[in-house]
């Protein structure tokens, strides 16, 4: 009995450190991480599994997000299993300035020139577009809101609003309403004058507001006749009109979008394998496959041409709605969020 | 004699052998209140007072500040200027530059951008120039400005009070004086403040609503007492989310209770009951309602009906024997519900976030903020802090009024 115990044992030890020195060494297949859900079907179906189909080796991960994940992944500086994650515009921003990716060498994905400007930064490749909108029902309101202005004005378009809890979009909604244009937004923002502006702004229709918390809520709250206008996302929408035929409107003019971009961990042993991925998801004709499934921008400049042009008039890089648009800065929130947040909060006490 | 040593000494090895198993009995429960709350409350604790972020990145200038910024009469010196600039250089170029931004952005408006930007100018330059002052003046006119240098000092550590502070809406000025943080930045005082209301209010009402049912539970017959206990108990066992989400149908605008209001009646246009304070104490009372009952009804059941009978036979007037012989008898349960459920609904976050006004959040959803939104830990855990306190102090002074011997649980 006591000589099976310790071969058992033996066994056990040799195969464990075996197995570690076969991981250690052996090139594991590029593993790619994304946000799950819905999108990420998507993505199989338009990128994953074709881009397997050229013979690279891939399995694709999900994670929720947050800079302390990737902070603990890139740790110690030794392979941790990731390769290209999916990250949102703060995450790209707060993870470069750590040195936490690979620059871009935009020659190995096609050359700077095949995407969006937007879409370029030193250490991402932009790939889907998504944007904060007016949303509105079209069964209450007869006349179409042309614009935040519009959101602001109850006299013409009475009935409760609803906008995102928090400092982050709102003031520079404000502002919109208030006159400034989208392209002056943030240098606005920047001056102590501009916050008091877009506040002094809010103060107009804070007894009408709604604050929704999850992106979700937004359609809910029109849904269900609790507000007419609200902002939100323009998938969440777009998704209640085509899956759960409810009639609202998106009035794109002035409208918030930000990027979502693949990035490379500097810890990531198959560097060449993930060129190649990015090169294959930034081609036109792949890119031009995902909106039909889910309503985000695609960042290739060419892709649009090859899209059903009934769908593009949906997605936030039609030419007519980013037309009037303004990037979401993510310098200015990363560095003015905790401030910003105090004085929403403490705005929100008074009465 | 010496088969009387041999005993005591098996006696003591068998006593002791005993003494182990127990240990070793409880050490699992020991372990996990050991790792599961000890320690993050501990580390909650030193997460408060400890800064050691900017020492760590840049520690020459982190040496040097602090003993300047004691008496701050002098304008810095220029090997401090130096001390600077090579912990710019040399962090941007390893990249932990990051870390010194965060933390001076604390202190500082626009100090991230001051910090990145020094660091993309100064990594370019080949040789370090001769004058640090001058460089980095000219990069930044900040540089050259007395509070940018006592924000450094008063962040390099090793202890700061800054989170504290923060958290009760005080800040030290630029002569170290302790002052109030800009009205339009006094926040956490109010938090903590409608955090006790809410909770009071919610303890008040459940003790109003629970204490009829606990009674109905404790004294009806067995078998209707069974299909109460279910019915109190239902809520526990549907999450929480749907409870809080069953609220916002039940009370909208155009809810069942707003087109009820309408149909009888008694209002013209619908009242605003959800997603304001009163969305928040309904379904925050309706959450918490049996953590009242249970210890309530526990106690109620053990107290034997022959003493009403007793004292209305003596000729008591039914509310007087009531008052005088039944209520007194259940407040041990009643102490104990009125602690639980305090002391939960101090802690709440999902429900007001929910169900809530953006003037409703309640301190845990703060903490949360800053814990998961924007890392900073540090006031996350002051605030923390500032909950713990405020909840042990409200304890003592109830323990002192009620007397813990008299709460009962179960």
């Amino acid at each position: 009995m006591r000589v099976g115990k310790k071969a058992i044992l033996a066994t056990a030890v040799a195969a464990t450190i075996g197995l570690t020195a076969y991981g250690a060494l052996a090139n594991r297949p590029l593993t790619v991480v994304s946000w799950g859900g819905a999108y990420q079907d998507a993505q199989k179906k338009v990128y994953f599994e074709p881009f397997k189909a050229t013979g690279v080796q891939l399995i694709d991960e999900s994670w929720d997000g947050g800079v302390g994940v990737l902070r603990s992944k890139v740790q110690g500086g030794t392979d941790s299993g990731w390769d290209v994650v999916q990250v949102e515009s703060e995450e790209l921003e707060l993870g470069c300035d750590e040195g936490m990716f690979l620059p871009i060498d935009w020659d190995r994905i096609g050359g700077k020139d095949r995407y969006l400007p937007a879409a370029q930064h030193e250490c991402g490749v932009g790939t889907i577009m998504w944007n904060f909108v007016l949303a509105y029902d079209k069964d209450k309101l007869k006349e179409a809101p042309r614009g935040w202005a519009d959101f602001f004005d109850t006299k013409k378009f009475p009935g409760k609003r609803a906008l995102r809890q928090g400092p982050k979009s709102n003031l520079e909604i404000a502002l919109m309403a208030d006159g400034v244009a989208p392209a002056d937004v943030y240098k606005v923002l920047a001056t102590d004058e501009g916050v008091d502006r877009a506040f002094k702004k809010l103060d107009e229709i804070k007894n009408d507001i709604v604050w929704w918390k999850s992106g979700a809520q937004a359609p809910q709250l029109l849904a269900s006749g609790e507000v007419v206008m609200t902002s939100a996302y323009n998938g969440r929408i777009d998704a209640a009109v085509r899956n759960d035929k409810r009639n609202f409107g998106i009035q794109w003019n002035g409208t918030l979008y930000t990027l979502d971009s693949w990035v490379i961990l500097k810890t990531s042993p198959n560097v060449d394998e993930a060129y190649k991925f990015l090169e294959f998801v930034g081609r036109a004709e792949n890119q031009a496959k995902l909106p039909v499934h889910i309503a985000y921008g695609v960042t290739n400049v060419k892709a649009n041409e090859q899209i059903d042009p009934k769908r593009l008039v949906d997605l936030p890089t039609h030419p007519d709605n980013i037309k009037n648009g303004v990037q979401i800065s993510d310098r200015f929130w990363i560095e003015n969020i905790d401030r910003l947040t105090e004085r929403f909060n403490t705005w929100a006490a008074q009465n | 004699m010496a088969g009387q040593k041999e005993l005591l000494r098996d006696l003591k090895r068998a006593e002791r052998r005993r003494r182990l198993m127990a240990l070793a009995l409880i050490a699992p429960l020991f372990l996990f209140l050991l790792i599961s709350f000890v320690l993050p409350i501990g580390d909650m604790l030193r997460r408060s007072l400890v800064d050691s972020e900017l020492s760590e990145v840049w520690p020459r200038t982190a040496a040097l500040t602090k003993v300047w910024v004691w008496d701050r009469a002098q304008d810095p010196t220029p090997e401090m200027y130096r001390a600077l600039g090579q912990d710019i250089k040399e962090s941007a170029r390893e990249r932990t530059i990051a870390v010194a931004a965060r933390r001076l952005n604390y202190a500082l408006e626009n100090g991230r951008s001051l910090v990145m930007n020094t660091g993309r100018e100064l990594r370019r330059d080949a040789a370090d120039p001769p004058d640090w002052r001058a460089r980095l003046i000219e990069i930044d006119p900040a540089w050259g400005e007395r509070k940018t240098w006592i924000a450094i000092g008063q962040a390099a550590g090793p202890l700061t009070d800054f989170y504290l502070l923060t958290a009760l809406d005080l800040e030290r000025n630029e002569k170290n004086k302790i002052v109030s943080r800009p009205p339009e930045r006094s926040l956490y005082v109010n938090v903590l403040g409608r955090t006790l209301l809410i909770s009071v209010s919610v303890t008040l009402l459940t003790l109003v609503l629970g204490f009829p049912v606990a009674y109905l539970v404790a004294n009806a017959p067995k078998r209707i007492a069974g299909l109460l206990m279910i019915l109190v108990l239902l809520p526990f066992w549907t999450s929480l989310l749907v409870r809080s989400a069953a609220w916002i149908v039940l009370l909208q605008d155009q809810g069942l209770v707003n087109d009820a209001l309408q149909a009888v009646g008694l209002t013209s246009a619908p009242i605003r009951l959800i997603f304001n304070r009163t969305g928040v104490i309904v379904a925050m009372t309706h959450v918490l309602l049996p953590f009242m009952i249970l210890p309530m009804m526990a106690t109620m059941k053990a107290i034997p009906p022959t003493y009403m009978r007793a004292a209305l036979s003596l000729g008591a007037h039914p509310a007087i024997a009531f008052f005088r012989v039944y209520l007194p008898q259940t407040l041990p349960g009643v102490a104990a519900g009125v602690l639980l459920v305090f002391i939960m609904a101090l802690g709440y976050y999902v429900t007001p976030a929910l169900v809530g006004g953006a003037e409703d959040q309640m301190l845990a959803y703060f903490i949360a903020f800053y814990t998961t939104s924007s890392a900073n830990w540090g006031l996350a855990a002051a605030l923390g802090v500032m909950l713990l306190t405020a909840t042990a102090i409200l304890y003592l002074v109830y323990a002192r009024l009620v007397g813990m011997g008299q709460v009962k649980l179960g």
